[in-house]
């Protein structure tokens, strides 16, 4: 069991540029689908706390039910709306990185919007008054609220990040898995194991993590040195 | 606190540069080909050649022989290099492809648990191997996906005069390597195309038990898609590859893929 460790850390010190790229393409897409589901997100989930419309409890819950969209459900949705025989197939992006980032944007877009949703609600039922007093309406507080919130929100966001870097359902639909160009950690891992490479599938596998793990402690003391700030 | 998030919008800013990617200035082809031609390895020895040779890049998306085909009917490839040829025939009558031509082929092979337990080493053709598993009611992984390798396998069956169900008989819908793995687990007989049984390499108790019939023999081919179907086709490039496997340096190219000291593919353009 110790076997795959080793090939891991002989993986990572050999210079290997096809891991590289490889890890490379995954933190390019997953990231890029991070910040644009933040992007959208976060102002769509705070005006979901605040607005009041009708239908606006079926849209939460749709939201909600969308955080368990299984990652091949959607992956074959968009490779069916990218497709050359599909509506959007003008725009050549099936098998490409831009069809992978389409893709994870869809899978954590509704996790970012019910986090932040139910985070400002919170703050809104606690500096409704104070906010009101100074004269904000419910739509000039929404900044507001989502500076106050950030250290929460940003766990909303890295529960994304963490979606979107270990599915492969996806993006092996709509990337192809081609080397050199769409194929990422994920993918690479179902491609080794498929060759019956198990050590190097594990060992590819133990670098995702790490490479998850570092991105965690970051985020964490970015919430640690906040939080001390805010005291 | 301003510094702060400014600090906050420049990491937003250039998070979003990220996704501006670089467009690739290369010309590119798109084939899509089959898992086991891909998991043998056979791509990533001969596309440098070609690539070397003409500049064009080679995006291949490997998937199961009928995924292949529907890639190339939606236009979502300009060639497809697939293992069945009666699908590959009915494809080019449809009009979805342009003509098909014969590029190589391997062969299939059966391969079970080493102490055999429905004696397949003591049979002569694969027919009778396949009736002696179904009689000993040993268990049996199939691809059950609708592969070229499915097709064969259920061909197998229906000359055995078998038709395969029960517990033995365990179908894994999934693709060449995961059914070699779940295979080695049980144990259970399989049938392989060689290619990936040489560069497997979790066999576990798994060895060949039968090979070497005429009906095992496994041919491959290319077809270019229809830019008549697609006009987005690139068929000129597409034609360029097609014709550089059937050159003589593209099957000296595939003649020389070795793994193990096995040729894995056989040329066999006309």
């Amino acid at each position: 069991m110790s076997a795959p460790f080793g090939t891991a850390f002989d993986l990572i010190v050999s210079g290997d540029p096809a891991l590289y790229e490889i890890i490379g393409l995954s933190l390019r897409v997953t990231l890029s689908a991070v910040a644009i589901a933040a992007l959208l997100g976060l102002p769509l989930g705070a005006a979901l706390a605040l607005a009041r419309f009708p239908g606006r409890g079926a849209v939460i819950v749709l939201f909600n039910a969308l955080m368990g969209l299984p990652p091949v459900v959607a992956g074959l949705l968009i490779y069916l709306l990218l497709s050359r025989s599909g509506p959007l197939g003008d725009l050549a992006l099936l098998f490409t990185p831009a069809a992978m980032i389409v893709a994870q944007t869809v899978l954590i877009l509704p996790i970012v919007v019910s986090l932040t949703r139910s985070v400002t609600e919170d703050l809104w039922a606690e500096y409704e008054e104070q906010l009101k007093s100074l004269g904000a309406t419910r739509l000039r507080a929404v900044p507001t609220l989502l500076w106050d919130g950030r250290v929460s929100l940003l766990t909303g966001v890295l529960a994304g990040f963490g979606r979107a870097s270990a599915e492969v359902g996806a993006v092996l639909i709509v990337g192809g898995n081609i080397a050199g160009y769409t194929r990422t950690m994920t993918t690479a891992i179902t491609l080794e194991t498929s060759r019956g490479n198990l050590g190097l599938a594990v060992a590819l596998g133990l670098i995702l993590m790490a490479l998850t793990l570092t991105l965690n402690a970051l985020a964490w003391s970015l919430g640690q040195w906040q939080r001390e700030r805010i005291g | 606190m301003h510094a702060t998030r400014r600090a906050l919008f420049g990491l937003a800013s250039s998070l979003a540069l990220l996704v501006a990617l670089p467009a690739s200035a290369q010309e590119f082809i798109t084939v899509a080909s089959t898992t086991s031609t891909a998991n043998s390895g056979l791509f990533d020895h001969i596309l440098p050649m070609f690539q070397e040779e003409t500049g064009i890049e080679v995006r291949v998306v490997a998937q199961g022989t009928g995924q292949a085909l529907e890639t190339g009917r939606r236009g979502d490839a300009d060639v497809v290099f697939v293992h069945a040829r009666a699908q590959e025939e009915q494809f080019v009558e449809e009009g979805y492809g342009v003509e098909r031509f014969d590029v190589m082929y391997n062969d299939f092979v059966i391969v079970g648990p080493g102490e055999d337990p429905a004696g397949v080493r003591e049979t002569d053709t694969a027919a009778d191997a396949m009736a002696a598993i179904a009689e000993a009611q040993a268990s049996f992984a199939s691809r059950g996906d609708d592969s070229g390798t499915h097709a064969a396998e259920k061909s197998l069956w229906a000359s055995a005069g078998v038709e395969p169900a029960g517990r033995w008989y365990l179908s894994t819908g999934s693709g060449m390597g995961a059914t070699l793995n779940t295979a080695a687990q049980v144990p259970a007989y399989a049938l392989t195309d060689r290619g990936t049984w040489l560069s497997f390499a979790n066999r576990g108790p798994l060895e060949i038990v039968s090979q070497g019939d005429q009906v095992l023999f496994n041919p491959y081919g290319v077809i270019l898609v229809s830019p008549e179907r697609h006009p987005h086709v690139k068929a000129q490039a597409g034609q360029a590859f097609i014709d550089w496997l059937v050159s003589n340096a593209g099957q000296a190219a595939i003649a020389s893929y070795h793994v193990g000291g096995e040729q894995l593919f056989f040329p066999s353009a006309q």
